[in-house]
């Protein structure tokens, strides 16, 4: 892909039609950064670019989210980016950031330099600028580890079709900056990536119960499973959960070395 | 590009058409993807020791056929030899030989640290081992080359 680049800048020689306004949230201006965004439009005749937008004004508390949102509103409304709920929860703004994996929500941009450059997570499809699509995502984890336990305090709270339909993971936000942080990845479509397996692990460590073991055992132990991680721990360093992924991995892969060795599989257990 | 016949949702979105195309998949890294592992931007120590590992790989194995290759002026005779062996005993070529060294213990030292992680026995611990495993191979290496440069001198 090409890497043109396009300047619009809040005083230079495309200027907003009209008043930039007030800095985006995060307390008064007390400088200017200018952003290099990754752009790219479905069904459009150009190739993919980095476009240049100068002058944003930021505060000390800045996001680069809000500083995003900014140039959307003051400086180019075609810019797509996509959040939710702004405080690290939803996992919906994964972004690259200089290189790397972060939720824009949380990220403040007055300490990332003067020229921030922001792009769209790796290892899966770009739906427009910033948007990726995460079905290739979740189609990285094999059938059957797609299990959210069951309240144990609530039973009024059940929803009409049972909550194992829903994919959930505790800690994990699915915001993929683990899978665009590793770097097999990038290599192998098939490898099931650090949230695949880091789920797989989290449901080995179910206290309660109700899980198939070797199931889940069988279905890691494969050559684009446990054993296609290289152990580089990319995916820890991205993860804004704590999630851990890589350490998970790892552990996943104890329990098949002692699987080998000696019988320790859980029994499946009643649910 | 809208072609005639095409369904859209409204003026100047994409067709449906356009919409099913597979967008572009950014990699990290320069230059094709099974060579982005060595670019070091955007990535933290367990890319650095992965990296290090491959390269020092490489290199060990670069030196084994070397090795051989040295090895098979035994065949050409003593005068051979002796002049090798005069090559070798300079001081650029014992820098090769700590740099050889260096390899060695960086590779043998990681690849414990690999070893313990990757098997669960320490999943939490790689950064210490990493460290551990440099502080060790430090030490190892300085009083290799101490014994190569200047001991035997």
């Amino acid at each position: 892909m090409s890497a043109s680049e396009v300047a619009t800048t809040a005083d230079g020689p495309n200027p907003p039609e009209r008043d930039a306004g007030p800095a985006p949230a995060g307390g008064e201006v007390t400088d200017t950064r200018t952003f290099r965004v990754f752009r790219w439009k479905r069904g459009g005749a150009d190739d993919s670019h980095m476009e240049t937008y100068g002058g944003v004004p930021i505060g000390p508390r800045t996001t680069v989210l809000e500083a995003l949102r900014w140039i959307q509103l003051h400086l180019d409304r075609s810019l797509i980016l996509r959040h939710s709920c702004f405080h690290a929860s939803c996992g919906t703004c994964g972004l690259r950031v200089n290189g790397r994996e972060v939720l824009g929500c949380v990220t403040f941009a007055h300490d990332l330099g003067t020229v921030i450059t922001v792009e769209p997570i790796a290892n899966v499809p770009v739906l427009a600028d910033l948007v990726v699509d995460m079905t290739e995502f979740y189609e990285r984890y094999p059938d059957g580890w797609t299990q959210l336990r069951t309240s144990g305090f609530l039973p009024d709270a059940e929803t009409p079709g049972g909550i194992d339909g829903y994919e959930r993971y505790e800690d994990c936000i699915e915001c993929g900056l683990c899978l665009s942080a590793c770097p097999i990845a990038s290599t192998s479509e098939g490898y099931f990536g650090p949230a695949a397996l880091a789920a797989a692990q989290r449901l080995l460590e179910e206290p309660r119960g109700g899980v198939d073991a070797r199931e889940i055992l069988d279905q890691a132990d494969d050559p684009l499973g446990a054993w296609r991680c290289h152990a580089i721990f990319e995916c820890t360093e991205a993860c804004p959960s704590g999630v851990r992924p890589a350490e998970r991995i790892m552990s996943l892969r104890g329990a098949l070395v002692g699987g080998s060795l000696r019988p320790i599989h859980r029994e499946p257990s009643e649910p | 590009m809208r072609r005639d016949g095409e369904a859209t949702d409204g003026p100047g979105l994409p067709t449906r058409g356009a919409r099913d195309v597979r967008g572009p998949v950014l990699k990290k890294g320069v230059g094709v993807t099974p060579t982005a592992w060595v670019d070091p931007r955007g990535r933290a120590l367990g890319s650095f020791a992965f990296s290090v590992n491959r390269i020092t790989a490489l290199g060990l194995v670069f030196y084994l056929y070397l090795h051989l290759g040295v090895l098979s002026m035994l065949l050409r005779g003593e005068q051979a030899w002796n002049d090798f062996v005069r090559l070798a005993t300079t001081t650029v070529f014992l820098s090769l030989d700590v740099l050889l060294i260096f390899g060695l213990l960086y590779h043998g030292l990681n690849g414990l640290r690999v070893a313990l992680v990757g098997t669960g026995i320490a999943p939490d611990r790689q950064k210490a081992l990493w460290w551990a495993g440099g502080v060790i191979g430090t030490v190892a290496l300085a009083y290799s080359a101490f014994h190569i440069l200047v001991g035997e001198g």
